[in-house]
């Protein structure tokens, strides 16, 4: 009986093919729109996640103030080199802790210039930061110390001031900062959030805080833990030494946090959730015009096959048998508008996802909703003209011509 | 023991509207059929001939009085009884025929049995049988719009009678045809009767249809004006 309903349904919708597929654009156009939002939204919330995953679980990020949608950290106190000291000699289970303090200068070689981010930091950044060096060395103590100039720089930076030729041993100036070139860093290419990481220089914290930064103080810590140490110990350990170290009462909240990764990416994908809040409300709107020219254009064929109605009531078709024959029909028609929208809405996706070199990463949940999302459609709108169907009177549907 | 008769209209009264402009369609009306009877329902329109035929084939229900249908009381049947009244025990043949358009001969037969969830082999076996039976072999798959109307009123005859109905409801059922033709759905029509042994109810204003019927009831503004027995010309020539 339901293959039977299901055949009916399918030969109604059939014979006006044209009028099904303007009747059911709505929903295709709604269900497209999301799909394809969706998944660009998740592909690049994947390569985020692992750009940063790639970082390391074990690193953690100590910054001043609470880190996070709607909280402002300028107001909070910096660190400085005791609070770095401090955590180097107290803290165990740390292989790295690397202060940093980051600008934008522009460099200078011979007669090229770039325009570059300049960190100031020490030689565990290297090794927080997972950066290997694909020419000459790390820094010395004595550079280390600022009492000697030195620069690494980025495959970028390499590029754009050198070209062909070695840098090593060569002079560059950052900011009227004349420093010798000690190393280059191997390339890394894009960072998750667009940006080239490969377009750096790194210099001695000491040197960075004196000639380009102009203060003593320190903007952020990164902190890599010892394979095999919890993550969330070192985070208390810090938490409780930073406290203590900036005199924060007992009951007061923080004036500074430390972060890993996941927290951090979790704190990112906080502020899609409200994207995706706003995105559903676009939804809602564009399957419920959807849905209302389906409700239209199916009252429309109520009017049209009064006569056909007729004569099945007439001949035994319970109201019910009716309804059900309508209502599958409203059904199927916005279950091919979803589907369409699926499969319209993951080729958009891709093209997007191609253009934009994110991974394509289709979510079956959202796929499986837009689906159930747009059966609910045609059963909601469906019901009001399917009932007006099988409460006809079957008398005056035969004479209606 | 007899078996009650299988229509009973008892003080039956149909009214349309209200006060003054109040039309009695049917005024209280005595009527009884027996199973196998071939009965001519004749009268002007406005008569209430047709509001007679759709309380019988229960598409209506009386204003006042008792329907019965093989003596079981039809005033408290609601709608959903009424259509299962229908499915299981009438057949209906309409001056237009009514079949579904752009739908196989076959399929239209099909339809009733399609309602009442029987399976399709056992669906599709019994609607060719029956459109054998109206003399419609080999046309099984033309759509109504590639048959006559004598063809499309045998297809309506086949659908009517796919179900075994006890009770075949024909309106005009001659009335969109020429004469031959008529007269072939009328040999068609008494030929289910007589052999078959249903009962025929016919509605028609013409009087050599209606002569096909073995009784003859003439509707005049809503009552019962004459109700008389018919000897058929052709019974004396066999």
């Amino acid at each position: 009986m339901f293959f039977e309903t299901a055949k009916l349904a399918w030969r109604a919708i059939s014979r006006n093919m044209l009028r099904s597929f303007l009747t059911v654009l709505g929903v295709v156009i709604g269900v497209a729109a999301v799909i394809a939002m969706v998944t660009v939204g998740n592909g690049t919330t994947a390569k985020v996640q692992a750009e940063l995953s790639r970082l390391g679980t074990n690193t953690l990020f100590v910054r001043p103030g609470q880190w996070g949608p709607g909280r402002a950290s300028s107001e909070a106190k910096r660190f400085n080199d005791k609070d770095v000291l401090a955590i180097q000699e107290q803290v165990t289970g740390l292989r790295a802790v690397a202060p940093l303090n980051r600008g934008t200068a522009t460099v200078i070689a011979g007669g090229a210039n770039h325009s570059s981010s300049v960190i100031g930091t020490n030689n565990d950044y290297l090794i927080a930061q997972d950066w290997d060096l694909s020419l000459g060395r790390q820094f010395l103590a004595n550079e280390d110390r600022g009492s000697q100039a030195a620069c690494i720089i980025g495959e970028t930076v390499r590029k754009e001031l050198f070209g062909a030729t070695n840098p090593v041993g060569q002079n560059i100036r950052v900011s009227n900062v004349s420093c010798p070139v000690v190393g280059v860093l191997a390339v890394k290419g894009q960072s998750g959030m667009g940006d080239d990481q490969d377009d750096t220089v790194i210099m001695p914290l000491k040197l960075h805080q004196r000639r380009i930064g102009g203060t003593t103080t320190i903007s952020s810590i990164i902190l890599s833990a010892q394979d095999g140490v919890a993550t969330t110990k070192v985070q208390s350990d810090v938490e409780s030494l930073l406290r203590e170290r900036r005199r924060i009462a007992i009951g007061r909240e923080d004036d500074f946090s430390v972060n890993d990764m996941s927290q951090i990416a979790a704190a990112m994908t906080g502020t899609t959730v409200l994207l995706t809040g706003l995105l559903g409300a676009v939804a809602a709107v564009s399957l419920l015009v959807g849905g209302i020219g389906i409700m239209n254009i199916m009252l429309v064929s109520v009017t049209e096959r009064t006569r056909e109605i007729g004569i099945r009531l007439a001949i035994g078709a319970l109201e019910r048998q009716v309804l059900t024959q309508f209502l599958v029909e409203a059904v199927m028609l916005s279950i091919f508008g979803g589907v369409s929208g699926i499969v319209a809405g993951l080729a958009l996706a891709y093209g997007v996802v191609s253009f934009l070199g994110v991974p394509f990463v289709a979510s079956p949940t959202i796929i499986l909703l837009a689906f159930a999302f747009s059966a609910a459609i045609g059963m909601v709108f469906g019901y009001f003209p399917a009932r007006r169907a099988a409460q006809l009177n079957p008398i005056e549907a035969l004479r209606h011509e | 023991m007899t078996l009650p008769p299988i229509i009973t209209f008892r003080q039956v009264s149909k009214f349309y509207g209200h006060g003054e402009a109040t039309i009695r369609a049917l005024d209280h009306i005595d009527l009884s059929i027996t199973a196998g009877e071939f009965v001519s329902i004749m009268g002007p329109s406005g008569s209430g001939k047709s509001t007679a035929m759709n309380i019988i084939g229960g598409l209506d229900v009386p204003s006042s009085g008792e329907y019965l249908f093989q003596g079981i009381p039809t005033s408290g049947f609601d709608r959903a009884q009424r259509t299962l009244l229908r499915r299981h025990m009438l057949g209906f043949v309409f001056q237009g025929f009514n079949l579904l358009a752009r739908t196989s001969a076959v399929e239209n037969v099909e339809l009733p049995l399609v309602y009442r969830g029987m399976d399709h082999r056992e669906r599709r076996k019994r609607a060719l049988v029956a459109l054998e039976q109206v003399g419609l072999k080999g046309r099984e798959g033309h759509t109504t719009q590639e048959l006559s109307g004598g063809q499309q009123q045998r297809v309506a005859i086949a659908r009517a009678i796919v179900t075994d109905p006890a009770v075949l409801l024909a309106d005009e059922p001659t009335g969109n045809l020429d004469t031959k033709t008529s007269a072939e759905i009328m040999e068609l029509i008494t030929g289910l009767n007589r052999d078959n042994g249903i009962t025929v109810i016919m509605v028609t204003h013409e009087e050599d249809i209606a002569a096909y019927g073995k009784r003859l009831l003439r509707f005049v503004d809503g009552h019962l004006a004459s109700d008389q027995a018919q000897v058929k010309e052709h019974d004396h020539v066999l």
